[in-house]
């Protein structure tokens, strides 16, 4: 579907600049081509813009769009009568018989508190493995990256056994404890990139002038740490926040325990699909996790290059 | 709570080698001056100590966050492999009769199940097509963005990170009511577009989720929508890091820009290549959530990938934890082959350095 536009980008486009370079025609030809390359090249950065946003933005268009449009023959990329009964529909919880609120304080409190737990867990591991220098820390690190992608499907089924013997099933408990473990591996393996720049040399003439080790941790390694651990939450808040596969199969029966991408696909393949409804509640899901990357996209660019986030 | 128990007589250990000397001493009188008993005192010293002298400061730092992976992630990989080689069901969970081993029982029925086989070739194909297709629109527009003016390149990769980051589940309920047979965009687009170009009338109402082959046509354009930002903003910033001077120098020797990519460029960043092709076989054929979705739960045999394949052994009446090891088993043998692969690669890009 895109191939085709973006593909046919390249060839024209350096077509174009190739004959600009070899300079045989005036001036004016020449400033031609390269207006003409330069709006060839906007016209496809729109193509692919639109591309990677149209999904998204008709999810949007959809949450306000009436029944009557919805299903019209002519779909229509802006609503023509915009209207929030969707919305309404979805927070007086006659979609499954609960609010989104309620399905949004799920999904908050296992977030934070798994998000909560991984970082500090994390913190201490990547410490050990970016300050020190001791036997196994290469086997650690790759174990770690060995475990975080190991495929979480084919774990969920000895992890559903064990879980029913402990009575964690369908309880928030038991997916904060495995929201918290798969967070980990990226979160130590991101930090220890931070705990090592940060120079001994100043530790050390911190513990010169006898600040203890407890000081020294307080006041000079974490405050240097602590950018890579807002990136580290950040990953681990979305991780969490979008995890389908353990919700699905942990919270299978109690509808009031769902989190939120449960919630959001219940609906779809039930019988009457309501997608003015499931739209709405998608978008309320989906824009916090779009705004979330926009104000920390920077951040997020050193950890994309390490596979960090799973598909 | 056990980790601030480590974490205290750990916590010495942020000076790392260098406190092994003997100028610790003094500093760490003023550490624990706040400390009420002298008992605690004391002990915490020789605590302190002790971690310093058998260098156990990074082990106990690393205990918390080993016994978390290994109870929840570790243990469980180690009992599907033992779960593979019982008879592990109803009765067995629910605690009436023993599992029973059962060796390679389990691995021989899915071996001789034509399901298996349909849906291991699903998850070859994304490994095969998928993968390659997203790799290369993803350079594409990574060869694109390079080429844009800063503000041009700022929209378009910030609206592709968009695509992104949404989430799995967001983008599956979206694309199942893009293609959705009332009311959706796809099947409205398609009849409206000229017969020389496929269109017409036959794609009214046109079910895209009900059958193996357009169900995966659907998925395939929503995993290269999902793919290829990630793709495109890694090879930005590392065509950024080439010099231009080759590039300037394979145009005076004459080369075209096909050329200059495969003979300058493609060299270059093979090694990124390896790994964003290495990773995104392991998310595409380990993809689970968004087949799940798009194929309607666990509706039709015929539309199971591997992931679905496995899960559906264990999770549709009657259960057979058995088998959905052995199938887990297998699936995670395979993306270890990759993983291996895909190790190897960031190493050699200097990953643990």
């Amino acid at each position: 579907m895109t191939s085709v536009p973006v593909s046919g980008s390249a060839v024209p486009a350096s077509a174009v600049r190739d004959s600009a370079v070899a300079g045989r025609s005036g001036r004016g030809a020449r400033r031609f081509n390269r207006a003409s390359r330069r709006t060839v090249l906007n016209l496809l950065g729109v193509l692919v813009a639109l591309f990677a946003l149209f999904p998204v933005l008709w999810m949007i268009s959809t949450a306000f769009k009436p029944p009557t449009e919805l299903y019209s023959l002519t779909p229509h990329p802006v609503p023509l009568h915009p209207t929030l009964a969707n919305f309404r529909n979805v927070f007086s919880g006659s979609v499954i018989g609960k609010s989104y609120w309620n399905f949004l304080k799920n999904s908050l409190f296992i977030t934070i508190v798994a998000v909560a737990l991984s970082s500090l867990i994390g913190l201490l591991a990547a410490i050990a493995l970016g300050r020190f220098k001791f036997r196994f820390r290469t086997t650690y690190l790759i174990l770690l990256l060995i475990v975080q992608l190991l495929p979480q499907q084919a774990l969920v089924v000895s992890l559903f056994i064990d879980f029913r013997k402990l009575n964690l099933l369908d309880s928030l408990v038991g997916l904060i404890a495995v929201y918290t473990a798969f967070a980990l591996p990226v979160t130590i393996w991101m930090l220890r990139n931070f705990a090592a720049t940060v120079p001994k040399d100043l530790e050390e003439a911190a513990a010169i002038d006898g600040a203890g080790a407890w000081t020294r941790f307080w006041r000079i390694l974490l405050p240097l740490i602590s950018p890579g651990l807002v990136s580290t939450s950040v990953f681990a808040f979305i991780f969490a926040y979008n995890e389908f596969v353990f919700a699905l199969t942990f919270l299978g029966t109690d509808t009031a325990k769902f989190t939120l991408p449960l919630y959001v696909q219940y609906f779809y393949g039930q019988n009457s699909t309501d997608w003015g409804a499931i739209m709405a509640s998608s978008t309320l899901f989906t824009i916090p996790v779009l705004a979330f990357f926009l104000l920390t996209q920077r951040r997020l660019a050193s950890g994309l290059v390490a596979g960090a986030v799973k598909g | 709570m056990v980790t601030s128990s480590q974490n205290r007589p750990g916590s010495p250990s942020p000076a790392g080698p260098t406190s092994q000397g003997p100028e610790p001493r003094g500093r760490r009188d003023t550490t624990t001056r706040s400390a009420s008993s002298s008992l605690g005192l004391s002990f915490r010293q020789r605590a302190g100590t002790w971690i310093r002298k058998r260098g156990a400061g990074p082990y106990l730092l690393l205990l918390p966050a080993t016994a978390v992976i290994a109870a929840l992630i570790l243990w469980p990989a180690v009992q599907v492999g033992l779960f593979s080689f019982q008879s592990y069901g109803l009765m067995q969970i629910s605690g009436v009769l023993p599992a029973q081993w059962v060796g390679w029982a389990n691995y021989s029925q899915i071996l001789h199940d034509h399901e298996f086989w349909v849906s291991l070739r699903i998850s070859l194909y994304f490994a095969v097509v998928v993968v390659p297709l997203t790799l290369i629109v993803g350079t594409l527009v990574g060869l694109l963005l390079e080429r844009l003016g800063p503000k041009m390149r700022m929209f378009v990769s910030v609206s592709a990170i968009l695509a992104w980051a949404t989430p799995a589940v967001s983008a599956s309920v979206i694309f199942a009511w893009l293609v959705s047979p009332d009311g959706g965009v796809a099947d409205w687009a398609l009849e409206k577009l000229p017969s020389w170009l496929g269109g017409g009338a036959h794609w009214a109402g046109y079910s895209w989720t009900n059958a193996a082959l357009p169900a995966y046509t659907v998925l395939t354009v929503m995993l290269v929508w999902t793919g290829f930002p990630f793709i495109a903003v890694t090879v930005l910033a590392a065509l950024r890091t080439l010099p231009s001077e080759l590039h300037e120098a394979a145009r005076v020797d004459g080369a075209g820009p096909w050329r200059d990519f495969w003979k300058v460029t493609f060299p270059l960043l093979r090694p990124v290549f390896l790994v964003l092709a290495l990773l995104s076989t392991i998310w595409d054929f380990g993809m689970f959530t968004q087949a799940y979705i798009i194929n309607g739960q666990l509706g039709n045999p015929d539309q199971y990938n591997l992931g679905l394949y496995e899960y559906a052994q264990a999770f549709t009446q009657p259960p057979h934890y058995g088998l959905a090891s052995a199938a887990a088993f297998v699936l995670t043998v395979i993306l270890l082959i990759v993983t291996v692969g895909y190790i190897r690669a960031a190493i050699k890009q200097g990953a643990l350095a």
